[in-house]
């Protein structure tokens, strides 16, 4: 689309390179790899965030029960490639079924509610999210299956053709972490789903995504097939979390129904509201933020509370917390559209006039 | 070029409650022409429109739409069989461009999928490049190009309808309906609004026309239907309509 040879945009292309590759080493430098596993854990939520955002950025479709197909994709590597049913499946095979079993799952969420719209499917779908965890609570008994609230241990991590990215090796004279060895692997998968994301919105598809989303009735009067364009929406943006899923459960090497409870969800829906609806830089920049800021307040409020008043007045758990929520009802106050809304959304906010006769 | 039939409705009705909106209603639009479906507020027109093209269902009756049956409550298969419409209250995409909103009218001509979008398959591009290109033609034709990029939403009322019928004209209309277009028009747009429907007839578009302005209708149409409370009271041509009794009374109250 863009000119991608141009002088300009090479060396803007060749600085992000430079970037996203120094990232893990200038983290991991003091030595601990806990900001490496925060940047891989928000390139996820990248993930997330852009498969959510097909539904509700572009379709319109109000989903607060997305981190459901997460926790499938996640059990569905958990239980392909971990001791608890003696199967280990190599990654091509279990990344595929997570992501079809996903998008199956999206179409079972999309179909019973392909008449609702707004409150009425935001509940449906807070629902379908909850079913799903609690599902997972409780399919140890009679036959186990989930092994209930204890979760699955073990899980066996990514290795493609003999290369395992858990543990620490030598690539080419650079000693790499584990974390740091997913970390390439995210963002090669990253690139690959933002790519996918960008050519979809401006596809047919996805341009009869949006006519669903800005008036239903008109978009049937010109003959798309709202029905199964939307359960489309459904499943590619199950498909995503469903991605997102298996390598989350193969990064931990552990998983359990608490890791999908309805704060997620809500959580990729913030993501995805305050870094601006439906456009994907934005969307991005929103799941990064929201992903990261928490954890910088993690470690941030606690040293700020000592040396302003010598002493710790507040917990800095609850008060990383709070400062958090504080902050999501400040930028919604001052940037309704998001932080980084799409240049259509951000003129129409500026002309508050609307109609130019 | 004219004289075989189009469009048939038998004995349409559409009751909304106790409220007969529609009761036994049917017409023939022939191809070529500019058919006018005209009756006082509340006649029942848009119910006839909202039957025709499948956004409601009808309690009796049937469309035989070119030689086939048309299927009840499915808009988008109507679409398909090659009838467009507007709406009398505009309904564009708003937050999309103009270009953009006529693009989505050739959905139901093209065939791109969610996997030629992921891998950029020459097909895709190609047609992709098609649709922009017919959208700009549309555009073009219409005379809104150089709003190309705006917002739906931001343009001008007449632009706003002139974008709607460029949308339907995307979709390859055999029959393109037309629902009160120069409602809320000034003269000149509605002048304007005459040139242009003249022109899509004149390249071989058939139209229902349902109008409020007598005066754009008579001039315009080939045959007139008149409607007052959910009854068909006649079908001729605007000279013998325009001195009927039942007509007149209908619209100056017995």
């Amino acid at each position: 689309m863009n000119n991608w040879l141009s002088p300009r945009s090479f060396v803007g292309i060749l600085l992000i390179t430079a970037a996203l590759v120094a990232l893990p080493f200038i983290l991991g430098m003091g030595g601990g790899q806990a900001w490496v596993r925060i940047v891989n854990f928000a390139i996820l939520y990248v993930f997330l965030a852009l498969g959510l955002n097909i539904v509700v950025g572009f379709a319109g479709l109000l989903d607060l029960g997305y981190i459901a197909f997460y926790a499938v994709g996640a059990y569905t590597w958990a239980l392909l490639a971990s001791p608890h049913f003696g199967l280990h499946f190599p990654v091509w095979v279990i990344l595929p079924i997570g992501a079809v079993l996903a998008c199956f799952f999206g179409v079972i969420l999309g179909s019973p509610t392909l008449k609702l719209r707004g409150d009425y499917l935001a509940i449906v779908t807070l629902g379908f999210g909850e079913i799903v965890r609690i599902f997972l609570n409780n399919l140890n008994a009679p036959v186990n299956i989930t092994n209930g609230p204890q979760g699955i241990t073990l899980i066996d991590p990514v290795s493609i053709g003999g290369f395992r990215f858990s543990g620490t090796s030598e690539i080419l004279g650079l000693t790499l972490t584990g974390p740091q060895k997913y970390y390439f692997l995210l963002v090669a998968l990253a690139i690959l789903v933002i790519i996918i994301n960008l050519r979809l919105q401006h596809s047919r598809i996805g341009r009869a995504w949006q006519a669903i989303r800005e008036d239903e009735i008109a978009a049937k009067a010109v003959g798309i097939n709202t029905r199964n364009i939307k359960l489309l929406a459904f499943a590619m943006g199950a498909s995503f979390g469903g991605i997102a899923g298996g390598i989350f459960s193969a990064m931990q090497g552990f998983v359990s129904p608490e890791s999908f409870s309805l704060i997620e969800s809500i959580m990729v829906l913030a993501m995805v509201v305050l870094g601006g609806m439906g456009h994907i830089p934005g969307v991005i920049l929103g799941a990064v933020l929201l992903s990261v800021l928490p954890e910088a307040l993690r470690y941030g409020v606690g040293p700020i509370q000592m040396a302003l008043f010598g002493k710790m007045l507040i917990d800095p758990e609850s008060l990383r917390m709070l400062v958090f929520g504080l902050a999501l009802v400040l930028v919604m106050r001052f940037k309704p559209a998001g932080i980084w809304p799409s240049p259509e959304r951000k003129r129409e906010l500026t002309e508050k006039s609307g109609v130019k006769a | 070029m004219s004289g075989e039939v189009l469009l048939a409705a038998q004995g349409v009705a559409k009751h909304f409650g106790g409220v007969k909106a529609l009761q036994d209603v049917s017409l023939t639009i022939r191809r070529g022409e500019v058919y006018g479906l005209i009756g006082p507020n509340g006649a029942g027109k848009t119910t006839f429109f909202n039957c025709m093209t499948g956004l409601y269902v009808a309690d009796g009756g049937s469309f035989q739409f070119d030689g086939a049956r048309l299927a009840a409550h499915a808009p988008e298969q109507v679409a398909r069989c090659g009838i467009a419409r507007t709406f009398q209250n505009i309904r564009l995409f708003g937050n999309m461009t103009a270009l953009e909103n006529v693009m989505i009218g050739r959905h139901v001509r093209t065939r791109a999928g969610v996997f030629g979008a992921m891998l950029q398959t020459r097909a895709t591009r190609d047609e992709e490049a098609a649709i922009r290109q017919r959208a700009i033609e549309l555009l073009h034709y219409v005379r809104i190009e150089e709003r190309a990029d705006d917002l739906a939403k931001n343009l001008s009322y007449g632009d706003q309808r002139r974008l709607e019928i460029a949308r339907a004209l995307a979709t390859e209309p055999k029959l393109l309906c037309l629902d009160e277009p120069a409602a809320g028009m000034n003269a000149t747009e509605t002048a304007e609004l005459r040139e242009l429907i003249d022109g899509i007839r004149k390249d071989g578009t058939t139209i229902l026309l349902i109008e409020h302005d007598v005066k754009l209708v008579m001039g315009l149409c080939d045959r007139v239907a008149v409607l007052d409370y959910g009854k068909l009271i006649i079908e001729d041509v605007p000279a013998v309509v325009q001195k009927d009794q039942r007509v007149i009374e209908a619209y100056l109250g017995a």
